[in-house]
Order: C-alpha cells, then sequence, then structure tokens
C-alpha cells in the first residue's frame, strides 16, 4: 500500500472533503455505498410486500368491509365471498397444535434444560433442530399416508368411545379434518417450542436454583416453583412462535385437513384453512374479485403473524436480558 | 422421612421421570419419521428415478428427473439471488452502519423471515408471474431467493459482529482501509460461519413448496430455459401424494427420501462445519 496521506484530516469542510476523498480512493465509500444499496433493498422488497398485499386487496376491502371475516358464503360463481370458515379452521386447528405441543414441548425443554447432561442435551439438542429443518410437504405425505389411516381406525374411534359424550368428538371418522390437521401442526410446531424454551430456560441464572435448592425444596419444587416462573415470559414467546408459524403453515395442512369450507364443532369434521384456500384457488381465481379476495385473506394472515413474531421477539429478548442482569450481580 | 416429604420426593420423580419422556416423544418423531420414508421410499428409489421423465397416468414406471433438474435450477437462481442479497446487507449492518439504520433494516428482514411462505409465493406471483402472463423457473427462483435474504443476512451479520473487535483495530493500525480490512480479515475469520449460514437457508428453501406453487407451477416434461414453468421435488411430491394412483405414491415416498436425505445431509455438514471450530475464538 502506497499511502502518502499521514496527516490526520483537521475539522472543517475541507478537510471533511478531503478525507472523503481519501475514503473514496481507498475503496471505502464506495463499498458502503453498494453494501447500503442491498441493505436498503431488504427494507424495500419487505415494503414492497405490504403494498402489493394492501393494493392488492382494495376491491374485497371495498365491497364486503369488516363483513368479509364474518360471513361464512364463499361463491366464486355470484362473487360472494366471505372468509369465516378459512379463519374458523386456521384457528381451531391451531389451538388443537398447540394444545398438544405446548406441554410435550416446554415439557421436553424442561428436561433438555435441567436434567440431562450437557452432551445429552446437546446431541437431543441437534435431533431437534433437524427436526425443524424437514419440510413441510414431507410432514404432509406423512400424514396423508400414516396419521390419517391411524386417525380413521384407531384414535378417532378410541376417542368416541371414551369421549364421544363431548360434541367436540362427534360424527364419522373420516380421518381427515381439524383433529389430523392439528396434529400434524403439533407435530411440526414442537421443535420450536423445545429450542427456544431450552434456550430462555438455560438462560435463567444459576443462584435461582441452588437458592431454591438450600431453602429444601425437590429438584422438581425448584424447577417448577422457580425456574419456570423466571423464564416464563420466554416461554410465552416460544408459544407465541409456534403459533405464528401454525397459523401461516400450508402444504400438510392443505393435505390432510379436507378442503371444505364447513364450520363445525367437531373436530372429526374436514375443514378448510387460510393458507389451503390459496394454495388451492389462486392460479384458478375466476373473477378480479375473487383473487383479490384471496390476496385480502394473505393480507390478514400476514398482519397476524406480524403482530404474533413481533411479541414473541420482545418477550424472548426481555427474559434472556433478565436472566443475563441477574446474573451478573 | 416423613410422608410429607415423601410424597413431595415421589411427585419430583414422577415429573422429572415425564419430562424425559417427553423429551423422548419429541425426538423418536425425527426417527420415525426417517424410518417410514425409508422403508416405504427405499423400495421405491431405482435408477429410473433419477433418468427418467414421469410416466403417464396408468404406466408404471418413470422417474423424477426433470423435477431433480428443475429443483437444481431454481435452488441455483435463489442462491445466486438471495445470498449476495443478504451476504453484502450482513456487510452493511455489521461494519458500516449507524444505530437506526441497522435497527430498521434488521427489523425488515425478521419481519421477511417471519412471513408464512405462501404469502411469499402470493407476492412473487403478482410481480413475477402476473405481469409476464407465465408460470416460470425465473419466478420460482425469485419467491426462493427472496426466502434466503433474511435467514443469510442475519446470521452472517452475527458471525461477522463474533469477529473481535482486536482484529479491526490491528488491521487498521496497520494502515490498510476499512473495505481491505473487511474482505482481506473480517471475512476470512468468520467464513466458517458464513458458509454454514448460506448452507442453512439453502437447505431451509429447498424443501419450500408453497411459494412455487404459483410460480414454477410444475411440469411433466423437461423445462428448456428459464422462461417456462418446471417441476420441482417438493411440488411433484404434493401432487403425486394427494393423487389416487398407488403408483404415484410410491413416486412420492421415493421422492420425499430423496429430498429428506439431501437437506438432512446439508444440516449436519453445515454444523459440522461450524462445530469443527470458529477460525477465530470469541471474544
Amino acid at each position: 500500500m502506497a499511502t502518502t496521506t499521514t496527516t490526520v484530516p483537521s475539522a472543517g469542510p475541507v478537510a471533511g472533503l478531503r478525507s472523503f476523498l481519501f475514503r473514496l480512493r481507498e475503496g471505502d465509500e464506495i463499498a458502503r455505498m453498494i453494501t447500503f444499496l442491498f441493505a436498503a433493498s431488504v427494507v424495500l422488497v419487505t415494503l414492497l410486500l405490504v403494498f402489493v398485499l394492501w393494493q392488492g386487496s382494495v376491491l374485497p376491502r371495498h365491497k364486503f368491509g369488516f363483513n368479509f371475516f364474518h360471513t361464512s358464503v364463499w361463491d366464486p360463481i355470484f362473487d360472494q365471498f366471505g372468509a369465516l370458515p378459512f379463519i374458523y379452521g386456521t384457528l381451531v386447528t391451531s389451538a388443537v397444535s398447540l394444545f398438544v405441543a405446548v406441554p410435550l414441548g416446554i415439557g421436553a425443554a424442561i428436561f433438555l434444560a435441567e436434567l440431562a447432561p450437557a452432551r445429552v442435551s446437546d446431541t437431543l439438542e441437534f435431533f431437534i433442530d433437524l427436526l425443524a429443518a424437514v419440510p413441510s410437504v414431507i410432514y404432509g405425505v406423512l400424514g396423508v399416508f400414516i396419521v390419517v389411516p391411524l386417525m380413521r381406525s384407531y384414535i378417532q374411534p378410541a376417542l368416541q368411545n371414551t369421549l364421544g359424550f363431548l360434541p367436540l368428538f362427534k360424527g364419522p371418522a373420516y380421518g381427515i379434518g381439524f383433529l389430523t390437521a392439528g396434529l400434524v401442526l403439533a407435530i411440526m410446531v414442537i421443535p420450536y417450542i423445545i429450542s427456544v424454551s431450552r434456550e430462555v430456560l438455560l438462560a435463567v441464572p444459576r443462584d435461582q436454583r441452588e437458592a431454591a435448592l438450600s431453602l429444601g425444596s425437590t429438584r422438581w419444587e425448584s424447577t417448577w416453583q422457580v425456574v419456570v416462573p423466571f423464564a416464563r415470559p420466554g416461554i410465552l414467546g416460544s408459544i407465541f412462535l409456534a403459533l405464528a408459524r401454525a397459523l401461516g403453515e400450508t402444504m400438510a395442512v392443505t393435505m390432510v385437513i379436507g378442503n371444505t369450507p364447513i364450520i363445525s364443532a367437531s373436530l372429526f369434521s374436514p375443514g378448510y384453512s387460510i393458507a389451503a384456500v390459496i394454495a388451492n384457488e389462486l392460479t384458478e381465481a375466476t373473477s378480479n374479485l375473487h383473487y383479490q379476495s384471496l390476496i385480502e385473506l394473505g393480507l390478514a394472515l400476514f398482519l397476524l403473524t406480524f403482530i404474533l413474531n413481533g411479541l414473541a421477539r420482545l418477550l424472548i429478548v426481555a427474559t434472556s436480558q433478565r436472566g443475563r442482569a441477574m446474573g451478573h450481580t | 422421612m416423613s410422608p410429607g416429604l415423601r410424597w413431595r420426593k415421589f411427585v419430583s420423580g414422577f415429573m422429572l421421570t415425564m419430562t424425559g419422556l417427553c423429551a423422548l416423544v419429541s425426538v423418536s418423531v425425527l426417527f420415525l419419521i426417517l424410518g417410514y420414508l425409508v422403508y416405504h421410499g427405499g423400495t421405491s428409489i431405482s435408477w429410473n428415478f433419477f433418468t427418467k421423465l414421469p410416466a403417464p397416468v396408468g404406466e408404471s414406471g418413470g422417474g423424477m428427473a426433470n423435477a431433480i433438474v428443475g429443483s437444481g435450477k431454481l435452488l441455483l437462481l435463489a442462491t445466486l439471488f438471495g445470498v449476495p442479497v443478504g451476504f453484502l446487507g450482513a456487510i452493511y449492518l455489521a461494519e458500516f452502519s449507524g444505530g437506526t439504520t441497522a435497527f430498521v433494516v434488521r427489523y425488515a428482514a425478521d419481519l421477511l423471515n417471519g412471513v408464512p411462505s405462501i404469502v411469499i409465493g402470493m407476492f412473487a406471483y403478482s410481480l413475477a408471474v402476473l405481469p409476464f402472463k407465465h408460470f416460470s423457473t425465473l419466478a420460482g427462483g425469485f419467491a426462493l431467493g427472496l426466502m434466503m435474504i433474511p435467514i443469510t443476512l442475519r446470521s452472517t451479520e452475527e458471525f461477522l459482529r463474533s469477529v473481535p473487535n482486536a482484529l479491526r483495530e490491528a488491521s487498521m493500525a496497520l494502515g490498510a482501509s476499512k473495505w481491505k480490512t473487511i474482505t482481506s480479515v473480517i471475512v476470512p475469520a468468520a467464513y466458517r460461519g458464513i458458509l454454514t449460514a448460506i448452507l442453512l437457508a439453502f437447505a431451509r428453501v429447498a424443501g419450500e413448496t408453497a411459494p412455487l406453487l404459483f410460480t414454477a407451477l410444475g411440469n411433466s416434461f423437461w423445462s428448456p430455459g428459464w422462461h417456462q414453468p418446471t417441476a420441482s421435488l417438493p411440488v411433484m411430491i404434493f401432487t403425486y401424494a394427494i393423487a389416487p394412483y398407488d403408483d404415484w405414491h410410491r413416486q412420492a415416498w421415493a421422492a420425499g427420501l430423496v429430498l429428506l436425505g439431501l437437506i438432512l445431509v446439508i444440516n449436519i455438514v453445515a454444523r459440522a462445519i461450524l462445530s469443527r471450530g470458529m477460525a477465530v475464538p470469541r471474544s
């Protein structure tokens, strides 16, 4: 490097310009501008995404207003669009998935963070990470060929015989439907709950545990009454994260939910979800209004996941910072 | 030991065993998935699967050669589009930017990362399919590339930041410009991490199906060039699995095994690269 300028630039506009030219020659300013363009493009793409969704759903917003979300006639032939069955399906399947995934996921996270030796915990976490990498269409294949027959011939009849008096478990056992979609979703979101919960549990300062144990609590009491409450916001965050995943999940749900716009109290009934109806109808939309109604559903999905992801991140960051802050004092 | 204490100890032991059981059940799902895929898919994989076009309905045999090539082309495009944007954006965030800009970019990337893949597909459909009035490999690559950007950006930034400041200062003290420092000191120091980040982003989009439904669509034949709809493994798995033909189901299992095998291998390799030690110890 043959740099001749060795003086430190002093204050003033001329010196500022000279320093700018110096950095320009060295390539710094150019590099800064180029990388800035790429970083800015990420922001632009995100804004464009919101714009396209908003602009693309003008017609149904004007025509149906808020009715779009609480009427249940979806009729492309008469250009009548109400999204309630899809919203209902998305919410019910997500609720079922959380009902199963939350206890299992938190239990597993407690084991990994509190009980398992570091080596075992890391190995199991590695498998959990791999599980999170399995693509959703593979879950769909297993859902169609393994879970659906299993539900039809064993699980749904068994539920009917024991809990059949509840409206949740009435009706014929098709195998497909809300319950099956919810279970497949549960399997898909468990890795997210485990990974994040384990992380926040590990961030709980050690002296919290030691204090509880030294006061005479058992291992479980120290875990459940001290460590878990300490990490509660972060665990809640992991659940929100999982919920956001479940709401937007497309392929696996489309393959096992039955794709029939029905609102039914029975979990055995086939249904439909927002993501599934978009996947099935977007390229075959018959009219502009139909197409834009699907875009509006996408916008709704986007806003929901946006809010949930934001809340989740806040909670997780707050918890791990609290752990770090207390760990240092 | 008082009965109360005995009860508490019993509860403790019982609940802790239950948590172990939860972990066992969760992890065993991975092996169940692998087991089923190997069992059903292993018998359907043959040389034909990799070399032949899909057979017409009713004829047995045939393969998914066009889908394998199609997936390769889509992923190549996605990498060419997503990785440079993510990588250079990350350099800006880690090395050049001040507080506010970095916050906005990071926020946008996280937002983009959380967008359901079906919505990404919709977005790509209205930007890259509707204006041109035809489905294409390019549109599919664009959709997948969009998904790669935030993943590459955020993890690359993290790995760049984990390079100790002492290295930056040492390089500057030797008179190197900032750009020189970045290209010859910081990026080489973090290259394992960056490579891992790119591989993981690649593996993540390799299995994406929803964004391809509206962009690359599908194709039963070869798709020459970049402007025609193309078959891809994930979409092929989807269409074959929900079709009513046994022969197609077997093909779907085989394709699933190939796809999952590829994704798991990339994941394992990526983690192995990282765990062989960062070139630079974290400060």
